[in-house]
């Protein structure tokens, strides 16, 4: 320990064992860790967020005997992946709403907004679907209690990825919490990017589709040929 | 082994898609059919977004395709002109078909028309197959064969006539264009060669001499897979290559040992085999389609954006399903 602690310490540092995960052709799922320490008393809450994009999601009808898709609502700034985590339960925390509405702390307080969409309870019921359905695809979860610490001071919780976690850029935020309020907040940014010759297909894909698209068809005449060619010697 | 697909944006158990490919390409092989119609549906099974297994399964037709109609060009097996007048409506049909799943992916519509028409096709198919092979076994017992030489229909009143010297033929050039063009729009939708549609279609309507059906059909297939993969991949973004080249790899292995495999069999009864493996696929289609779902609410493609999936999403309704179902 330093023998003499700054006069005026951090009251909270966190960080990750790294800030770049990269999705490669064997990609199964990412672990990072995040920790860091405080000073005095307190709780930790974690919150990680995903790059923000557009999501539509869509009510399955009874049409005719079969389910089709029916009606739709749009929402904004969905975050992508999104994630809090805690040193304690949520209701022990007694953090106000106002403040976890701010710092959107928890699924419920996520800001979600409804595109062109104005009855109040067909958006509260859709977006329950939302959240419903990134729970179940694992890219939202909320884990109170899962920050451990070791002592007083020092924290650490393991941040798993899923395989199907969207690219982008992320931001970690760590708050302390002290008798039902922040006195510290930190926030830290993640990148999680393909990488290697996936990364390369996806962008070729989408930057140039024309010539993907050509030599996506002449990958497949060479192989037709190929194949036909070291078939007629057997 | 798990490999992740850069554009389905899914991880896949890299022997699962071999295997699949192999059984597909066997299947191929044994019965002389394309297998795009197992393939696809298989590939929505397997956690693939309908619209990538469609796209993908294009540009592994053309591959399979090519490998098929050399060994008929060498037999000469192949009306080129016949060919071509069903290649020129194959890209307008294709193209037309390409343009319609890209407006029914915006709405929300494209699973549902995927599967539907898959339910419709299997049905149909698996039925023919069925009934065409106890047909045969029946005629077999009975020591009779009979086959109409030629047919005179109402086709042969159109006009436009063109004279196909290699399928002696003088019919009307409105006719395979129709068909070619029926087959592209299939094509571009379902991410089938067509040729199920196609084969029977030239003998009964065109009236084309059996031995150059299949090299001509391959011909045509060739050509309009060629188109789709091409037009899915500048609109859409949906093929993936390296789905396509393992499925490619599997599938032309698969083919050459069934090939053997169904030279040396009797057919007839591995024929009602395969049409019950069809409706069983088809059935399954249908069955997912009119039970109800356990989720009501899907996450959908959006419109506005134009990249499949965009950026830090992902998702559709195959992801989901799939997930549910292993969970």
């Amino acid at each position: 320990m330093l023998a003499a602690a700054p006069a005026r310490a951090e009251p909270l540092v966190a960080d990750l064992s790294r800030h770049l995960v990269e999705i490669t052709a064997g990609f199964v799922g990412a672990d990072v860790l995040l920790y860091g320490a405080i000073e005095g008393d307190g709780d930790v809450v974690v919150v990680l967020r995903g790059p923000k994009t557009v999501e539509v999601v869509r009510q399955k009808v009874r049409l005719g005997g079969i389910w089709v898709n029916g009606p739709s609502v749009r929402f904004r700034e969905v975050p992508a992946f999104y994630l809090v985590a805690s040193s304690r339960p949520a209701a022990e925390l007694k953090l106000d709403p106002l403040v976890t509405g701010q710092y959107e702390i928890g699924l419920e307080s996520l800001k979600i907004e409804a595109a062109g969409e104005r009855d109040p309870r067909r958006i509260a019921e859709f977006r329950a679907a939302l959240v419903r359905l990134k729970q179940e695809n694992g890219l939202y979860s909320s884990d109170w209690g899962r920050v451990g610490f070791l002592g007083t001071r020092l924290f650490s919780t393991h941040i798993l990825f899923p395989a199907n976690v969207p690219t982008g850029s992320y931001t970690v935020s760590v708050f302390l919490v002290r008798n039902g309020e922040i006195v510290g907040a930190q926030t830290t940014p993640l990148v999680v990017s393909k990488a290697g010759v996936g990364a390369e297909v996806y962008d070729f894909a989408h930057d140039l589709p024309a010539l993907y698209g050509i030599i996506a068809v002449l990958v497949a005449l060479a192989a037709g040929w190929l194949a036909n060619a070291a078939f007629r010697k057997v | 082994m798990q490999i992740y697909l850069p554009i389905a944006e899914v991880s896949v158990n890299i022997i699962w898609i071999l295997g699949l490919g192999g059984m597909v390409g066997y299947l191929s092989g044994m019965f002389g059919v394309g297998g795009g119609f197992l393939m696809t549906p298989l590939l929505i099974f397997s956690g693939i977004p309908s619209p990538v297994a469609v796209g993908t399964e294009a540009n592994q037709i053309v591959a399979a395709s090519v490998s098929g109609v050399l060994a008929h060009l060498k037999r000469g097996n192949v009306d080129i002109k016949m060919g071509l007048v069903l290649v020129a409506g194959g890209f307008l049909g294709s193209s037309f078909g390409v343009w319609l799943f890209t407006i029914l992916r915006g709405i929300g519509q494209i699973d549902l028309v995927i599967r539907l028409s898959y339910v419709v096709f299997l049905a149909v198919i698996g039925w023919l197959m069925l009934f065409e092979s106890a047909g045969a076994i029946f005629r077999r017992r009975r020591q009779q064969a009979r086959r109409k030489l030629h047919h005179h229909l109402w086709v042969h009143g159109l006009p436009f006539k063109m004279r196909f010297r290699r399928s002696k033929l003088y019919i009307s050039a409105l006719l395979p264009l129709l068909i070619g063009f029926f087959v592209g729009v299939l094509a571009a939708i379902m991410g089938v060669g067509g040729g199920f549609i196609m084969v029977p279609a030239m003998i009964y309507l065109l009236g084309m001499p059996t031995a150059v059906v299949v090299g001509t059909s391959l011909f045509q297939i060739i050509f309009v897979t060629a188109n789709v993969t091409l037009l899915q991949a500048y609109q859409n973004q949906t093929v993936d290559v390296m789905l396509a080249l393992l499925l490619m790899t599997s599938a032309v292995i698969g083919a050459q040992l069934g090939v053997k495999a169904g030279t040396r069999l009797r057919g007839e009864e591995t024929r009602g085999l395969l049409g019950l493996l069809v409706l069983a696929v088809g059935g399954k289609l249908a069955y997912d389609l009119v039970s109800h779902p356990g989720e009501l609410y899907t996450l959908g493609f959006t419109a506005g954006g134009h990249r499949w999936g965009g950026r830090g999403r992902r998702g559709g309704v195959g992801r989901a399903r799939w997930r549910r179902r292993w969970r």
